[in-house]
């Protein structure tokens, strides 16, 4: 282990993160509103933090590790989401304990939406814009974002990118140099939140609204400037424009990368995850319209279609967006809805969740033992669109879904010890491990009565999930450590 | 620029690796095996590409349609040849270079022309490799020679020993020990360290030197490094391989040459390729074959197999038995250093002289070559200066006006054919070649701009 290089590169990222404090400033000044002096603080705090820990080894010059980028990965999403909390602990209209800030961080950089703020409309606009920040950098990944600016990672940066980068593949490149990649998605990311910035307006959104919910949006957040959601605007228009770009931010941003380079959509309708993740998304939607016809749990049909479509592509991607209670939703809907959030986006999307492209390869395998069974002799490879593939990833992919289960059960019942119910428990665990954001039942609204240890064990499960678990996981494995 | 490598084999990882390291390339590497190209992105900032290297398909996936040159570097001639031909029908890619192994195809000259097989450069890392050989054994002690201003004049490197004549003695004195010669000492490295080279340098033992200088004055200045060894006469290979028949065809009219091949089908073969060598069949590492080939009488026994580590042992092996000098081709860069220090006196590194003609070609037309020193360590490089002082950077200023990056020294200039030495206020003048000595590869793209005649530069 390379720890000079691990504490160089940290202290690096630590004052660039620094700088993410300084736009709430603004936001204050523009609102004239008096709650400037936490991000002063927060910003101060990083940055002198950044500096102590980069100054003794800025000299330095060594290549990054295979396995120091996975110790910088984990301990920077560790470091900052606690560093991320310092303004929130700060301000003075809400008081939080040291718990709750880091809760609201995380769950903003991990891009989960669960909260345990109640009373949002009241707050300064300046947090709100903070919160919505958070996640608009965790979205697309802040290591992402240090790849594309900081040039000088080299090699070190495709390490640093693949412990970031959701999917079971992750050695595909954009472009041959991993700087270029990297900024070509923030690229595509940043022209998204434009456009879902530019279409909420249209659709009747204030301006800061329009921001806040549009950085929310294409990270596939969930979180909001009200307390009602985006049910707080009751406008079909928004909801609309809402459920667009929670589908676009849901897809592979390569594919959005090359129909941007080749001005084609050819390549979405070839991609096979693409394909999947349009049918299961088209598949839960119906199902849940239907349901809720069928059940007549809104007189009006327009609400039932809108507040169908919304939700479930909402939960489905894992964003967490709510324009009604659908806890309260009849039927089996609410455990359909989060049992969809298990599948998630694709790869390399802003979206949580096991990703379409793992559910396809173990649907594929399942098949294949099938044909195996009418034809003992035969050799079938598991394909993908039209290419075999790899025995490593079908085996990755395995081996990601076990422990993902195995995980997902040991917190879950964790969780339970701390005495909630089952039903509250499962969906805590699955709204913080898929970063989806609401659950059911005592977390339906918000993780307020959870109680320390439960916020703690949510935590880990956020950060689990947004780093695809494999990251953190092998830090604490002997394997890991030995020489 | 955009690099396109065909090929993930040796020759085509480390051209991988050293085209990665300058900021300004952007490498894309094209195999077929996806375990190479996975361990090879692991260690690059690379992108590759899994697929047979010749079809449009993957030369599309690839990036062929902006790629700036396609380096095509297979096992086989035909795919590259073929690569090349798809890259240029349907990508239009500029430059084309490529890995031709067989004489044949090398010799027929009219075959690479742009509406054949639209080759612009042709490699034969065997060729290289052979006439790098050549040249060791034609200037005995020498443990490289490059050719600079188009084999015009010569950089050698030479490690200096005890009884060479300048040895321990103040550099401003090899004027005086020989007046009528053009040359100069370029370089000097000292336990890997390069030391300026000044007046008052004084040499000792174990240095490595590199001077430039004209070739029929390599054995005066050898003789000032260290004592002179008389030409090699009897010459032992080991390996009747592409690299070792080659050489032996290239020696057998002047040397006595003595070829050792196992396979008694192939030696048949070399044999009846070759006129006066003698082709013997046996391993290269028996005892009883090299003594009762006199192999104590022998002047340099040069171990070209392709198993490395069969080369180290044979070679070892010769030493001990008497053998003058024992020469082993080394493809790992980790065994060279091990086996420089110790008993084998030449680590050939194929890779390494392969390396060097490549990225000679992949720089931007005649601007500058590079030539790798001790395996890599270092650069040479040789610009030639164009234009005229208000065009060039260089051109029409004193060297102490140049403004050279942090590494970089002028070692030399050569103008019409003749060593300059250069002194801080030495004039360059257009078509001089600059023989430059860097420490730093990132820099070379800052000499390549540097050497460009610039529009914009007034």
């Amino acid at each position: 282990m390379n720890w000079t290089v691990v504490q160089r590169i940290l202290g690096l990222l630590l004052m660039m993160f620094s700088v993410t404090m300084l736009p709430p400033i603004i936001v204050s000044m523009i609102f004239d509103e008096q709650s400037w002096l936490p991000f002063v603080e927060g910003f101060a705090l990083t940055l002198f933090a950044g500096l102590i820990t980069w100054f003794p080894v800025r000299k330095l010059r060594k290549e990054l590790r295979l396995r120091d980028g996975f110790v910088v990965v984990a301990a920077f999403w560790t470091v900052l989401g606690t560093f991320g909390a310092a303004p929130l602990y700060f301000a003075d209209e809400i008081t939080l304990s040291v718990t709750d800030a880091v809760f609201e961080s995380m769950s903003g950089l991990t891009t989960t939406g669960a909260t345990i703020l109640t009373g949002l409309d009241a707050l300064p606009r300046s947090i709100l814009y903070y919160r919505q920040q958070l996640q608009w950098l965790g979205g697309m990944g802040i290591i992402v974002l240090a790849v594309a600016v900081l040039p000088m990672l080299g090699v070190g940066g495709m390490q640093l990118y693949r412990a970031e980068t959701p999917g079971p593949v992750k050695d595909t490149k954009l472009t041959p140099r991993i700087t270029e990649t990297a900024k070509a998605l923030w690229y595509v990311y940043l022209a998204f939140t434009i456009a879902c910035t530019v279409a909420y307006m249209i659709a009747g959104m204030g301006w800061f609204d329009a921001i806040c919910h549009a950085f929310s949006t294409v990270a596939i957040g969930g979180f909001s400037t009200h307390d009602m959601s985006i049910g707080y605007f009751d406008s079909p228009a928004i909801d609309v424009v809402a459920i667009i770009f929670m589908f676009a931010a849901g897809i592979n941003f390569s594919l959005h990368f090359y129909a941007w380079r080749f001005v084609s959509i050819r390549h979405y309708a070839q991609d096979p995850e693409f394909r999947a993740y349009t049918a299961f998304l088209i598949t839960i939607s119906a199902l849940v319209v239907a349901i809720l016809f069928q059940q007549q749990h809104y007189a009006n049909p327009g609400q039932t279609l809108i507040n169908g479509l919304f939700q479930a592509v909402s939960i489905a991607t894992t964003t967490g967006y709510t324009t009604a209670n659908f806890s309260a939703w009849p039927a089996a809907l609410p455990v359909v809805l989060i049992l969809a959030s298990f599948v998630g986006g694709s790869a390399g999307s802003t979206a949580g969740g096991i990703k379409v492209i793992r559910w396809l390869l173990i649907y594929k395998q399942g098949m294949r033992e099938i044909v195996r069974l009418v034809h003992p002799s035969a050799e079938i490879p598991v394909k993908l669109g039209n290419k075999a593939v790899q025995y490593r990833v079908v085996d990755a992919v395995w081996g990601f879904f076990s422990v993902y289960v195995v995980v997902f059960a040991v917190l879950m019942v964790a969780m339970m010890s701390t005495g909630l119910d089952q039903v509250t428990a499962f969906s805590a665990m699955a709204a913080t491990l898929n970063n989806l954001g609401p659950g059911l039942g005592d977390v339906a609204s918000g993780f307020q009565t959870v109680s320390d240890i439960g916020k703690w064990i949510a935590i880990v499960g956020m950060l689990l999930g947004r780093l695809e678990i494999f990251t953190l996981l092998v830090l604490i494995t002997p394997t890991f450590w030995r020489h | 620029m955009k690099v396109l490598i065909l090929g993930a084999g040796q020759v085509g990882s480390s051209a991988a690796y050293h085209l990665s390291r300058e900021e300004a390339n952007e490498v894309t590497v094209v195999d077929v095996s996806p375990d190479i190209l996975r361990e090879l992105q692991d260690r690059l900032d690379i992108r590759t590409v899994v697929g047979h290297a010749a079809y449009p398909d993957v030369l599309n996936r690839a990036g062929a349609n902006d790629a700036d040159i396609v380096v095509a570097l297979t096992d086989s001639d035909e795919t590259n040849m073929v690569a090349c031909q798809v890259a240029y029908t349907l990508f239009h890619t500029p430059t084309k270079i490529a890995r031709i192994r067989s004489a044949d195809y090398m010799n027929a000259k009219d075959l690479f022309t742009q509406d054949a097989i639209p080759i612009d450069v042709r490699i034969s890392p065997e060729q290289l490799v052979c006439d790098y050989i050549e040249k060791l054994i034609l200037y005995p002690g020498t443990s490289q020679v490059l050719d600079c201003a188009d084999g015009r004049v010569q950089l050698v490197g030479a490690k200096a020993d005890r009884d060479g004549l300048l040895v321990g003695q103040r550099i401003a004195t090899l004027r005086e020990h020989i007046p009528n010669t053009e040359g100069r000492i370029a370089a000097i490295y000292r336990n890997g360290k390069s030391l300026a080279v000044e007046g008052d340098t004084i040499i000792q033992e174990g240095d490595e030197v590199f001077f430039i200088a004209d070739r029929k004055d390599i054995r005066v200045f050898m003789s000032e490094m260290r004592r002179l060894e008389d030409p090699v006469r009897r010459v032992v290979i080991a390996g009747g391989g592409n690299i070792g028949s080659r050489l032996a065809k290239a020696l057998e009219q002047t040397n006595q040459v003595k070829i050792i091949e196992r396979d008694s089908v192939r030696a048949r073969y070399i044999s009846e390729q070759l006129n006066k060598a003698i082709v013997l069949v046996g391993d290269a590492a028996d005892e009883e074959l090299l003594l009762e080939e006199n192999i104590d009488n022998v002047d340099v026994f040069c171990a070209l197999t392709n198993s490395e580590e069969a080369n180290i042992l044979s070679s070892m092996l010769a030493k001990r038995l008497g053998a003058h000098k024992v020469m082993a081709l080394i493809n790992r860069a980790s065994y060279v250093d091990l086996m420089e220090a110790g008993s084998i006196d030449v680590a050939i590194s194929p890779q390494q002289v392969t390396i060097g003609s490549l990225l000679a070609h992949v720089r931007r037309g005649d601007v500058v070559k590079v030539h790798s020193l001790r395996h890599g360590a270092a650069e040479a490089i040789e610009a030639v200066a164009h234009g005229n002082r208000d065009e060039s950077k260089v051109v029409g200023r004193k060297i102490e006006e140049i403004n050279l990056p942090k590494g970089a020294a002028i070692a030399a200039l050569v103008r019409d054919g003749r060593v300059i030495i250069a002194h801080h206020d030495t004039e360059i003048e257009t078509d001089d070649h600059v023989i430059l000595f860097l420490t730093d590869r990132r820099k070379i793209e800052y000499l390549e701009q540097l050497f460009q005649v610039g529009v914009s530069f007034v």
